[in-house]
């Protein structure tokens, strides 16, 4: 076989490989969105669930997800951030590094459940406070830390040498040369990691179902004290997840129109993990702008 | 009587200026000077003295320890873990090898330029001001006019001036070098070192980085690695031949260039190897 009709074959093949991965997500898109999006209203994001009756909304749901998704990002990205550099700052290449890395991907391929099982124990029994909206993010803390660390690393890895050795060259200490050149210029990569953790954050049941809970107090989105017990802004209150209630929906729903919510919040779900990395790619990309002065 | 001794004094006060002007200050003395990449011995007992105001270069082939020499002096090696010195480098009577040195004072002293232009990823403006302010200069009439200065000394202001807050890779590469130079000077450092500056960039660049090299001289000490022997020749006063790791020569770059002591460097210089 000459080589020409090989590289025909080859592209042959790769295009239609990635020819098949479109038609299933454009299938898959396609089916959640015509299915659920006729079931979106208005009233549907604005009105509390039911559990009996027909006709509830996903308004709890909604505003659990996005402030889960916050606080676990407020505890995740920094503590990632920081893990990130060490090791690729600070470590010295050695057995233990090495055995730090291992850890880190270990962790990294976690099943979620048993996150959520081990957040059960910890931050449900353990700490006594039952189901909380913290606990649920420590949980998917635990989740998410490795793939943080792991990007962050990365991210700061690919800052070209040169850079760092301006800084030093001027004078400048290392912590702030990592500060004001690496991190900045490594700033793209971070962002991509944060975008892909809030995804994982944004789709993640099984890790919540044990720790957040599976139900909502009654909220007063008026009381806006973090410490009152109807306050959606309470972080030890539970709180059922988007993606937690499709799944209980889908399980364990009487009312009568089980189909319509769990299509119209899968359809939901998908648009805003959609809008919050279209919002993200495109304030990180202003952020980084001004930083660079780049155009 | 006295009128002309008053006429003669000074002559010959001008007579011993000169001498003392070919006679240049040392700035830094090499004493026996050797580093080490674990096992491996990059620079082998180098001793020699570099003159204050004046262009040192630094040539040999790939792998001599030029660029190890060099980087050995603002410590950059220190970022290499397996690496090691042993002997002295004296500044101002004092061995910069020493632990206990400030390796970030010594680094605003002698600032360095690099091979590849390494500008960070901020606007021409940031470039300059961005270690000044870690230096806790923050007034912006201060920085603009650092700025404006460094940029005239790197002869990079008329080109740039109107461009002050575009991103620095927005400029051209010989640009990009220049602007380096001129972030390092707003240091007001004493030395410069320079490793290959001019190697990566086009002759025209390549020729206004001599230029400017010369003009720098006056205010700087300036020690340079390149690879280009003509360079060495046009710009360097005295010059200095490395070969694996030992200095075979050091002396005037005219003597070097046109009567070697020693056949190596002859071969060198001559393009018989490296």
């Amino acid at each position: 076989m000459n080589s020409k009709i090989a590289d025909r074959i080859a592209t042959g093949i790769f295009t239609s490989l990635a020819l098949i991965i479109v038609a299933v997500l454009v299938a898959l898109f396609s089916f959640i969105l015509i299915r659920g999006v006729p079931q979106i209203s208005w009233e549907f994001l604005t009105t509390p669930s039911s559990t009996v009756r027909e006709g509830g909304g996903i308004r709890d749901q909604l505003f659990n997800s996005f402030y889960i998704l916050f606080i676990t990002m407020l505890i995740t990205v920094p503590l990632g951030v920081c893990g990130g550099i060490y090791m690729a700052e600070y470590a010295k290449p050695g057995k233990i590094t090495n055995f730090i890395r291992s850890c880190i991907e270990m962790l990294a391929s976690l099943p979620s459940i048993v996150v959520g099982m081990f957040g059960l124990l910890v931050f449900v029994n353990t700490t006594g406070w039952g189901y909380t909206i913290i606990g649920g993010a420590l949980a998917l803390t635990i989740f998410n830390i490795p793939v943080m660390v792991r990007v962050s690393e990365d991210a700061i890895r690919t800052v070209p040498p040169e850079q760092k050795e301006a800084g030093l060259a001027l004078g400048i200490t290392h912590w702030h040369t990592i500060k004001t050149v690496l991190i900045p210029s490594a700033f793209p990569g971070i962002l991509t990691g944060a975008i892909l953790a809030s995804g994982r954050v944004f789709g993640e049941a099984a890790a919540l179902l044990f720790t957040a809970g599976l139900s909502t107090p009654r909220l007063d989105y008026l009381d806006l004290n973090p410490f009152s017990e109807t306050s959606p802004l309470n972080i030890f209150r539970p709180a059922e997840t988007l993606a937690v209630h499709i799944w209980s929906v889908n399980t364990n729903g009487i009312m009568p129109d089980i189909r319509e919510i769990a299509n119209g919040s899968s359809a939901v779900l998908v648009l805003s993990v959609l809008v919050f990395n279209l919002l993200a790619r495109w304030l990180g990309s202003i952020v980084h702008k001004k930083v660079t002065a780049s155009k | 009587m006295m009128a002309s001794t008053i006429t003669i004094e000074p002559q010959t006060n001008k007579n011993k200026k000169r001498e003392i002007d070919k006679q240049k200050d040392t700035i830094l003395e090499i004493k026996d000077l050797s580093i080490f990449y674990g096992d491996n011995q990059a620079v082998k007992h180098a001793t020699f003295d570099i003159d204050e105001h004046a262009i040192t270069a630094l040539i040999g082939p790939s792998g001599c320890g030029k660029s190890t020499f060099l980087r050995g002096i603002n410590r950059m090696n220190d970022l290499i873990p397996i690496a090691r010195n042993e002997g002295q480098i004296i500044y101002e009577d004092i061995n910069l090898l020493d632990k206990n040195i400030n390796t970030i004072a010594l680094r605003k002293e002698i600032g360095m330029v690099f091979q590849k232009p390494n500008p960070f990823p901020k606007s021409v403006y940031n470039n300059i001001t961005h270690a000044l302010k870690f230096y806790g200069k923050r007034k912006k009439k201060q920085l603009d006019e650092v700025v404006e200065e460094s940029l005239r000394k790197a002869a990079l202001w008329d080109e740039v001036k109107d461009r002050l807050h575009e991103s620095a890779f927005s400029l051209s590469g010989g640009q990009q070098q220049r602007l380096c130079i001129a972030r390092t000077l707003a240091m007001k450092p004493n030395v410069l070192l320079l490793d290959e500056p001019s190697s990566a960039l086009d002759p025209i660049s390549n020729a206004k980085i001599e230029e400017l090299i010369l003009q720098l001289k006056e205010d700087y000490s300036i020690i340079i690695v390149t690879h280009n022997m003509q360079q060495a020749s046009r710009i360097s006063d005295k010059t200095a031949f490395f070969l694996n790791g030992s200095v075979i020569e050091y002396d005037e770059t005219e003597k070097i260039f046109t009567n070697p002591a020693h056949g190596k460097t002859e071969d060198y210089i001559s393009g018989r190897f490296g």
